[in-house]
């Protein structure tokens, strides 16, 4: 059976904040119907904790990050990873290995942990 | 409060030096806190009110013997006040934790220059933005209140409070480590760093609106804070060239400003009120900065290098041109830019006459936006005797956006050119 990676775009929202409980609950409610297919995925923090990492001159040249989300709009989004790292400069390390931070640009953003 | 009894030791001082020398030691204090506590948000708001209290008890019962220690104990134990309070909040849980275990160690960092290092580190991590970086900078490293630091940067109160929220919530959220990079990463790290810290001294000393006292506050202090970086980080090329350029322009200060607040240029300042001892040193850390580098220097060494050719000629007429274009060849061969061609085309002016700058000038096509390159051309024009061109420079310059003492000299210079035609 082949796998899809569904990509929410929409407002961008703090899951964290109490106020987001009713769009919460209609997540939760979709995470139960879909319980049978759903495969992995993440909640991430608002795109203010975004950092966005390229590689310029190709691979193994200089690692630029800047502040924020990814915001081109020549590129679409093609794949995420969930990477677990010690904190932002080892992940900003690994994202910076992925063919996609000198195709493109990859962006890497905090995955919220629900203690669950 | 159970914060360590001050011992009456020195007579009460006056509340001014009494804020001083407890400024002085928030910078190290807050460095601490952040390491101990994991939280930059916690750290600050304990340090702020340890600092208060500092000031009302020291000035009754004088100043404790070891004044940071008190000062981190009263903070630490704020710390653990503000946790307690936090914990009922699920999000602080693990960070509350963390504190409580750490609460047990001596509070006292036998490294404290490790943790200012931290702290410079993180708050100028290439992952904020440059604007998030100068403003953070200025809580943590100057001490600044956020009413102070929107004063100082000419933005509402609003926007750098929000500016700073959206900072330290990255920090924490998004993981940046507290933590200094390993050597092989330092090059790649200390640039920002090092960039940071002139915009603050740039704030101080190229702004020219606001706080007068604000302004030279924030001079000193970037000029206090590299070189307690260039004491821990002992014959770093990049951080001698940045003292060096921070000590050689402020030198210039008080010979900048005419007492009635007039802009005073180069050639028209009194050069024996330059600070010549500041002078004296912000030359020795080129010449250590140049041996270390001679083929690769960096940009701050021969900005400052530049710097020193103005310093050191006893009067306008005496400056070495020469060496100015030379150096102004380096640096565009290191970041290029056509605001440091306009600096140089002006160099080449003193050097081969006005001609020859405004050759240079006019081959800067993309400044039309900049009110300093049509000024420029202007005084060119002036010297060239054609006056009707030189008018229309001003005016072109007079028509964009320029800081008040600089409109109010470019206005009194077309104003000279009139009376003279």
């Amino acid at each position: 059976m082949p796998q899809y990676a569904a990509i929410i775009y929409s407002p961008d929202h703090d899951w964290t904040a109490p106020e987001q409980g009713d769009v919460m609950k209609e997540y939760m409610a979709f995470g139960e119907a879909a319980a049978a297919i759903i495969r992995g995925g993440a909640a991430l923090y608002p795109t203010a904790t975004a950092t966005t990492v390229r590689v310029e001159g190709g691979k193994g040249g200089d690692i630029v990050q800047t502040d924020g989300p990814y915001a081109e709009t020549k590129e679409v989004l093609t794949g995420f990873y969930v990477l677990e790292c010690a904190d932002l400069d080892e992940a900003v390390k690994q994202a910076a290995t992925i063919p996609g931070a000198w195709d493109g640009a990859v962006e890497v953003r905090p995955v919220i942990d629900f203690g669950m | 409060m159970t914060g360590a009894d001050p011992e009456p030791h020195q007579p009460v001082l006056d509340p001014l030096a009494l804020h001083d020398i407890v400024r002085a030691e928030g910078r190290a204090v807050l460095a601490t806190l952040v390491r101990t506590t994991g939280s930059l948000e916690i750290a600050e708001e304990a340090v702020q009110d340890a600092m208060l209290r500092a000031v009302e008890r020291w000035a009754r019962d004088g100043i404790p013997p070891n004044p940071r220690a008190w000062l981190i104990t009263t903070a630490r134990n704020r710390a653990i006040d503000v946790i307690r309070r936090e914990r009922a909040r699920a999000a602080r849980e693990i960070e509350a934790t963390r504190l409580i275990q750490v609460g047990e160690e001596d509070p006292v960092s036998d490294t404290p220059g490790d943790d200012l290092l931290r702290l410079v580190f993180t708050c100028c991590h290439p992952s904020l933005s440059v604007e998030a970086q100068v403003a953070l900078s200025l809580r943590t490293l100057c001490g600044l209140t956020v009413g102070e630091i929107a004063r100082a940067l000419l933005v509402p109160e609003a926007t750098m409070t929000k500016r700073l929220t959206r900072a330290r919530t990255k920090i924490r959220v998004a993981g940046i480590p507290y933590k200094v990079p390993d050597d092989h990463e330092l090059p790649d790290r200390l640039p920002a760093v090092a960039t940071t810290l002139y915009l603050l001294f740039n704030e101080g000393y190229a702004a020219s609106e606001g706080d007068e006292h604000l302004r030279a506050t924030l001079c000193h202090q970037a000029i206090e804070i590299t070189d307690e970086l260039l004491a821990l980080m002992p014959g770093e090329p990049s951080l001698q060239g940045l003292l060096a350029l921070m000590l050689l322009q402020d030198a210039r200060s008080d010979a900048r400003t005419a007492p009635s607040g007039e802009l005073v240029l180069l050639p028209d300042q009194d050069r024996t009120s330059w600070d010549h001892r500041q002078i004296q040193r912000g030359v020795v850390l080129v010449g250590e900065a140049l041996r270390r580098t001679p083929d690769h220097p960096d940009r701050y060494v021969v900005e400052a290098a530049i710097a020193a050719c103005h310093d050191l000629a006893p009067r306008y007429e005496d400056t070495d041109w020469e060496a100015i274009v030379s150096w102004y060849d380096v640096l565009l061969g290191l970041r290029g830019g056509s605001v440091v061609r306009l600096n140089r085309a002006i160099a080449v002016g003193e050097r081969d006459g006005p001609q020859a700058a405004l050759d240079e000038l006019d081959a800067i096509t993309d400044l039309a936006s900049y009110p300093f390159w049509w000024a420029s051309r202007a005084e060119v024009l002036v010297r060239l005797g054609r006056d009707d061109e030189a008018r229309q420079a001003y005016d072109a310059a007079l028509r964009l956006p320029m800081a008040a003492p600089q409109h109010a000299h470019v206005e009194a210079r077309r104003a000279q050119l009139r009376s003279a035609s």
